[in-house]
């Protein structure tokens, strides 16, 4: 088990979560699926579409588990 | 008459007798708190609800009263001759000086100690809203904090460990360590579950091995239930094995069968929301090449079409001929500006991956409303429909009958 000063949880506002990333990876998806639109957007929303699908897979590969554990509480010793 | 004289030499007002005898009788905690077998006699309801009954065996009775308070739903089990095991605690009272005991519990005789204790809690918890469901929370989805209330040493905490790792590795894991059997134990553990919740996790796993009903009885201790109701995050329990029923499970937002399905059903699988991930990117893949496609069809289209729509200068005079030459070539100049914003957004997409993925000799299978990522969907898919998209362009397929595959891993499965 690693110490949680050996590793600091990032700033949740500097990173969005895996829920953000995925939620509007969908909403870009459906959209360009959605069709009708000028050839530039398309684009725009491929591009986008592509840096979430890449923040997503980067979120789901970069970890490694961090486990911690708290002290004991005060009514003692463990009998198993 | 000094102290220490025999009392008797005294004379005693009969209350105070009566009041010695209840104080003695009603501050016993024993007597507050007690099981007692036998069968019943002389049972009675009145029109108020309340139920008088004596219990008897070998020479003795003891009279009891089961108000209407407590008696809902019980009265069945309660008939002249039935062999009961009641709970309840012995109360005198000082105006006729009887002495009953006041039921609050019947089970049919037969029952063990232990289950006979447990059905008691059960309905007592129950009634006091517990259990109910409406107050069972949704786990979150995509939890960051989990909490593990364990034994440090058990092979359950190993379990959750190993899953949480596999599935969900971003979380960070809060093992708060406790003992979790032994006299005394339950109050340690409703410490740890608090202590753990303090922490604010998104969700908290209470679990132990499998064990005896009575190494598992901490789990249905007051304190631990309370504590499991009370936490702000909501709470899995995985206590015992699966037949095994703890209050703890029952008051509890999930229950889990075992400490490795606990962990399951808190966290998100990482390779299911990779494959996802993957299956929104390819559409996204398909659905741009193709919108490429269509402009440039478009764009070939137009240009045909300018070139047959220019008259020839032998069918009309020269001054149309000049104002539709003028004409002709600002349309011509425009597709030209067209063709070149074209190229130039082809090669921004050519940027990007995962078209250069498909150049590196990857393919994706596309179907009727975009990717194909299952060998079962590219089997349901109508004959005719499926094509292979290839970094240059796409080729029909087609699914040949054949022994289906041992090695397809369903996309849908060990997702949540």
């Amino acid at each position: 088990m690693t110490p949680a000063s050996a590793t600091p949880s990032p700033d949740p506002a500097a990173e969005p979560s895996f829920e953000d990333l995925y939620r509007e990876l969908e909403a870009v998806t459906a959209e360009l699926e959605r069709g009708e639109l000028p050839l530039a957007r398309s684009l725009a929303l491929y591009e986008r579409g592509q840096e979430l699908a890449a923040a997503c897979r980067r979120l789901l590969d970069a970890a490694e588990q961090r486990v911690e554990e708290l002290r004991a509480t005060d009514d003692g010793g463990f009998e198993r | 008459m000094a102290s220490g004289h025999p009392v008797t030499a005294e004379i005693h007002p009969a209350g105070q007798i009566v009041r010695y005898l209840q104080r003695l009788i009603e501050g016993n905690r024993q007597l507050a708190d007690l099981w007692v077998s036998g069968e019943v006699a002389d049972f009675r309801e009145q029109s108020s609800g309340h139920i008088y009954f004596a219990l008897r065996d070998a020479g003795a009775q003891l009279r009891c009263a089961f108000f209407r308070n407590r008696n809902a739903g019980q009265r069945d089990r309660l008939r002249n001759g039935a062999q009961v095991v009641v709970h309840g605690a012995l109360s005198l009272h000082d105006r006729t000086g009887n002495l009953s005991f006041i039921v609050d519990f019947v089970q049919p005789a037969g029952t063990g100690a232990l289950a006979a204790e447990f059905e008691r809690r059960r309905a007592a918890f129950a009634e006091a809203g517990l259990f109910a469901e409406e107050r069972k929370r949704p786990l979150p989805p995509y939890p960051a904090v989990i909490g593990v209330v364990t034994s440090p040493s058990g092979a359950a905490l190993a379990d959750v460990l190993t899953v949480l790792a596999r599935r969900w590795p971003r979380a960070r894991v809060l093992v708060q360590p406790t003992a979790v059997q032994g006299p005394g134990v339950a109050a340690e553990i409703a410490a740890a579950i608090r202590a753990v919740d303090a922490h604010a996790p998104d969700v908290v796993i209470v679990t132990r091995g499998g064990g005896s009903q009575e190494d598992l009885w901490a789990f249905n201790e007051e304190p631990v239930v309370r504590a499991i109701f009370g936490a702000r995050a909501p709470v899995i329990s995985a206590v015992g094995h699966e037949t095994d029923t703890t209050l703890a499970d029952l008051v509890a937002d999930v229950r889990a069968p075992t400490p490795s399905a606990a962990a399951e059903l808190a966290t998100p699988d990482r390779g299911a929301l990779l494959h996802r991930v993957a299956g929104l990117d390819g559409r996204l893949a398909v659905r741009i090449t193709r919108t490429l496609d269509r402009a440039r069809e478009a764009l070939d289209l137009r240009r045909a079409a300018l070139r047959r729509g220019l008259p020839s200068p032998a069918a009309h005079g020269e001054r149309v001929t000049a104002l539709t030459g003028r004409s002709g070539r600002a349309a011509a100049a425009a597709l030209d500006r067209a063709g070149e914003r074209l190229a130039a957004q082809e090669r921004q997409l050519a940027a990007l991956s995962p078209v250069r993925t498909l150049a590196r000799g990857y393919a994706i299978v596309e179907g009727e409303r975009g990717v194909v990522t299952s060998a079962r969907a590219a089997r349901a898919a109508p004959p005719g429909t499926l094509a292979l998209r290839f970094h240059d362009g796409a080729l029909p397929v087609e699914v040949r009958d054949g022994p289906p595959p041992r090695d397809t891993p369903d996309p849908g499965k060990g997702d949540r």
